[in-house]
């Protein structure tokens, strides 16, 4: 086990590596931070002097090296914008970023799982046909167009809640409706069709005719086993809690990671840019390992299968 | 007769696709005697299966069952759903063809075999324990206790049918129904298992249903054989019967499709067309366009079940001619 | 004359990981381990065994769908070439397989009569028209009739699908047919309408078949020769009336005395007990020793081999001679 897990981690490593990797070539070779900062029309002088402070006059693969030499000991490197470091101008954004996709991820189980799971026992029920329904509905509408929708209704037309920004309780409301109500859409659908699969399995069957109760076919035999492929779901919807919420930080004008993303990107600030991406990596294989720690946990024949390969 | 442990009488089964409603059962009649084994034979999308998840109301919303499934003065179908609980396990057990994918793969067999000894016998804890253990030993698991901690991947097939034999009897029940229990199966170890089955019946006095496709299954481990076709039970009647005198065409014709294993090689004689589906059966006799016997009467109406003798009844209307 | 097939020595190791996901070791699965016979042109070989005993590996590795680790497969004199060269698939032409699941064996979205002629378009053999009316051709042959030509394989009748696979396996005219259960999901009164056909075609044709089947009865009736595989050897080979009405080694006995039959009489019946051992850990000397009610010190130790009797057929056992006549002691 423990050299599974330090296998898994190395590869974890090496996966994040190249997107750091990836991200800086791309980012360098996209455009002069010193124009985006300093503006076109400064001086030559000033900008051959941002230059050589930030070392962007080296060759690049120096720049390269010197990035992840520092990045090994812990240094992201400084913001081009206000000097300060990359990695604690990130790490504050996130927990605003975590007070609203937090809150949306317990929506998105809270609501997606029953709902799916309902469905699948009611198959083509009204209620399974209307939660498909609005399933669909729910993870067709792009999140900008819901997030407008609600903020149409919400704040213009009723005034019960704030259209943007920050500053009162109440404004984490409607970001936190608009990433829960896609992510439940998606789970629903997806546990329905797992819920599905499984009740159609023999051992359901076999469990009944033992003489159980379906109240207790449903959560001792169908759940555990339904679990298993929605867990990949939840899992990549963990690897998100950072980064997935761009679009509706945006629009709501909310001070987390993705805003942050959105304006390191546009002014070039290369240190942020990187950072945030490294988190990002970061979250997305952590949830990867745990996903699969959860699968062995929860399906012994993972846990055991030989692997056959021909010689 | 003795009042019989189970009876079917004019079992029916729709059913319903959402498009159209389709039979798939036209009223079986049906009687199981205390500790009698009665074989049920047909090929694929004849209702022998059907028959008896629809007895014990396991064919789910989609169907509709009819007519009267007796045991001991109840009624199963239309049953409350705890009347159904109450005789599921209990008095009727069932096996399935595929015992891999019949037990729980997240759950060990432990957990299975004790999940249905706690409902039956109200046993938990150690007694469900020291219960379970010799359950598996019963039914020829070595090294019973070790095996209650493994998962059903970490069993063959053989071992997993003997555990849901094992479930099968944690409820001691007065019949026992085997879905094609050895089709899965290999051969050697099908002998094992239809030998135990044969095994705990004479010891436990338990009635037997053997659902096969294999007249040869159903002749080695039954009393008595229906063979049923499109829905219907076609003939019904003592094994020496049936191998010595079938009636029906359609049994003369499985029995005439079936290689010898000993003497001269003689050249099979298949029966001609493929089974009617279930929507389009033809208005009279559903073996009539196949049949060799075939005469413009049998066009007219299915055949009634006629008694040729006390314990032997044939649904055509040549039998005997 | 040689004989249209020759298989000697064949051999296919597998390596595979044992233990618990994710520790293990690697190990090794001989799923054929030194298997020989032949089969001349018109002649049936039915391969009769358990699920593991190596018989769907040995049709993959005559067809050379699956490469060999040992040993070598002639057709016609010629030696098979290596899986996937040009020469291989020439050769193919001449051997062809029909598998046990006719549904999956086909494309469930093209119309069978495109299906039926496509290993035309693959050998390049004929113009299209031509090739159109050989599909028919050969559809008639095998017992359908042209308007089945436009169907899809979920219109037809699984005995019908089966004929689609055969003709579409014929349609290249082979000399070998390698059947892995061709009939096994079949219903019984559509089996025997497969068989016949399967008969009536070698006697036209001259094909030479390797039927592989659990179904010892079928094998009887369709083969010239059977061999019994146990652990991917073969432990008795030889006529089937004579292998079935006397069956000489002890896993022959057992697998016969397993066949339920109407009247079993005075015959007892040879109940084996456990199961075949997993390949991966197959027992030393005889590997069928563990399960032998026979067994003793000698086949512990001792592999036998593979040996002519008296009565002409073959048996792997130490003991063969001196065995009761009588099935089960």
């Amino acid at each position: 086990m423990l050299r599974y897990l330090a296998a898994r981690l190395l590869r974890a490593l090496l996966t994040i590596f190249l997107v750091v990797t990836f991200a800086f070539f791309v980012l360098h070779l996209s455009g002069d931070p010193a124009m985006m900062i300093l503006s076109a029309d400064a001086p030559p002088e000033s900008i051959a002097a941002f230059r050589a402070a930030w070392g962007l006059d080296r060759p690049l693969w120096v720049q390269y090296l010197n990035y992840i030499a520092h990045a090994l000991t812990g240094d992201l490197g400084n913001s081009m914008r206000d000097g300060r470091p990359a990695l604690d101008l990130v790490l504050e954004r996130v927990p605003a970023t975590l007070s609203i996709t937090l809150p949306a991820f317990a929506l998105k189980l809270g609501i997606g799982i029953p709902a799916g799971i309902y469905a699948a026992l009611h198959r083509n029920s009204t209620a399974d046909r209307l939660t498909m329904l609005l399933s669909v509905a729910g993870f067709t509408v792009p999140s900008f167009v819901l997030a407008l929708v609600l903020v149409l209704v919400f704040s213009v037309q009723l005034g019960w809640l704030p259209s943007a920004g920050s500053d009162q309780a109440t404004s984490v409301i409607l970001p936190i409706v608009t990433l829960g109500v896609a992510g439940a859409a998606i789970l629903a659908r997806f546990t329905r069709s797992a819920m599905l699969e499984v009740l159609g399995q023999p051992y359901i069957r076999a469990a009944s005719a033992k003489g159980l109760s379906w109240r207790r076919v449903v959560v001792e035999h169908a759940l555990p086993n339904a679990a298993i492929p929605t867990t990949t779901i939840v899992g990549f919807m963990v690897g998100t809690l950072i980064a997935g919420a761009v679009v509706v930080e945006s629009v709501f004008a909310w001070p987390g990671i993705g805003r942050l993303l959105v304006s390191a990107v546009s002014n070039r600030d290369l240190a942020v840019v990187q950072a945030i991406l490294m988190l990002v990596a970061a979250t997305m294989v952590t949830s990867n390992i745990l996903v699969d720690v959860i699968y062995g946990w929860i399906d012994p024949r993972l846990r055991s299968k030989g692997v056959v390969d021909a010689s | 007769m003795a009042e019989p442990l189970v009876a079917l009488r004019g079992l029916t089964v729709d059913f319903d696709t959402g498009k159209r409603v389709i039979r798939a059962l036209h009223g079986i009649d049906l009687d199981v005697a205390k500790g009698e084994a009665v074989g049920l034979v047909g090929e694929s999308g004849c209702g022998k299966s059907v028959t008896w998840l629809a007895a014990l109301g396991l064919l789910g919303k989609q169907a509709h069952v009819g007519g009267e499934v007796r045991i001991e003065g109840d009624n199963l179908v239309g049953a409350p759903v705890a009347t159904l609980e109450r005789v599921r396990g209990r008095r009727i057990a069932m096996i399935f063809q595929d015992p891999s994918s019949s037990l729980n793969p997240v759950h060990r067999i432990g957990r299975q075999l004790g999940e249905a000894l706690t409902l039956h016998r109200g046993l938990t804890g150690a007694s469900a324990a020291a219960e379970a253990q010799r359950l598996l030993d019963r039914v020829g698991i070595a090294d019973a206790a070790r095996r209650l901690g493994d998962y059903p991947h970490e069993l063959s097939g053989g071992m997993n049918q003997r555990v849901m034999i094992a479930i099968a009897l944690s409820g001691q029940p007065d019949l026992l129904v085997a879905d094609e229990p050895t089709t899965a199966l290999d051969a050697t170890i099908q002998a094992q298992i239809l030998e135990l089955l044969g095994e705990i019946r004479r010891e436990t006095g338990m009635a037997l249903v053997l659902i096969s496709h294999d007249l040869g299954v159903v002749a080695e481990n039954t009393d008595r054989v229906c063979v049923m076709y499109a829905g219907r039970i076609v003939e019904d009647a003592p094994i020496a019967t049936i191998f010595g005198g079938a009636s029906h065409p359609y049994t003369r014709g499985l029995l005439a499709a079936l290689p010898e294993l000993e003497g001269p090689r003689r050249r099979l004689v298949p029966i001609a067309g493929v089974v009617p589906e279930p929507w389009n059966l033809p208005s009279g006799c559903s073996f009539a366009p196949r049949c060799e016997r075939v005469i413009a009467d049998c066009e007219r109406a299915p055949p009634a079940s006629e008694f040729l003798t006390p314990d032997h009844r044939v649904a055509c209307i040549r039998a005997g001619a | 004359m040689t004989a249209l097939l020759e298989v000697s020595g064949l051999a296919r190791q597998f390596r595979v990981r044992r233990g618990a996901w994710p520790f293990g070791r690697s190990a090794t699965l001989h799923a054929v381990d030194g298997v020989s016979f032949e089969i001349e042109a018109g002649r049936t070989l039915g391969l009769v065994g358990e699920s593991g005993c190596g018989k769907s590996t040995t049709a993959r590795l005559v067809l050379g769908l699956t490469q060999a680790s040992r040993g070598e497969v002639r057709i016609g004199g010629e030696k098979l070439p290596p899986t996937g060269s040009a020469p291989w698939r020439a050769m193919r032409q001449r051997m062809q397989m029909v598998y046990q699941d006719p549904l999956s064996a086909l494309d469930r979205r093209v119309r069978v009569g495109r299906q039926v002629m496509e290993p035309l378009a693959i050998h390049g053999i004929g113009a299209s028209g031509e090739r159109r009316e050989k599909a028919v051709a050969m559809m008639e042959a095998v017992g359908l009739a042209p308007h089945h030509f436009e169907r899809f394989p979920h219109e037809l009748s699984g005995g019908q699908r089966q004929r689609i696979v055969l003709a579409r396996a014929l349609i290249v005219d082979p000399q070998l047919l390698v059947c892995d259960e061709p009939i096994s999901a079949l219903d019984v009164s559509i089996q025997a309408q497969v068989v016949n056909l399967l008969l009536d075609l070698q006697a036209r044709l001259g094909l030479a078949y390797l039927f592989i089947s659990h179904d010892l009865r079928m094998v009887r009736q369709v083969s010239h020769e059977v061999a019994v595989m146990y652990l991917g050897r073969i432990v008795e080979q030889g006529d089937p009336d004579q292998l079935f009405a006397t069956p000489a080694h002890p896993y022959t006995r057992a697998l016969v005395s397993a066949i339920p039959v109407p009247n079993r009489g005075a015959r007892r019946r040879l109940v084996l007990a456990g199961e075949p051992p997993n390949p991966v850990d197959r027992p030393a000397g005889c590997a069928f020793h563990p399960r032998c009610p026979f067994a003793v010190a000698r086949c512990r130790a001792e592999i036998p081999e593979l040996r002519t009797l008296a009565d002409g057929r073959r048996a792997a056992c130490h003991l063969v001679e001196e065995l009761p006549q009588s099935w089960a002691a």
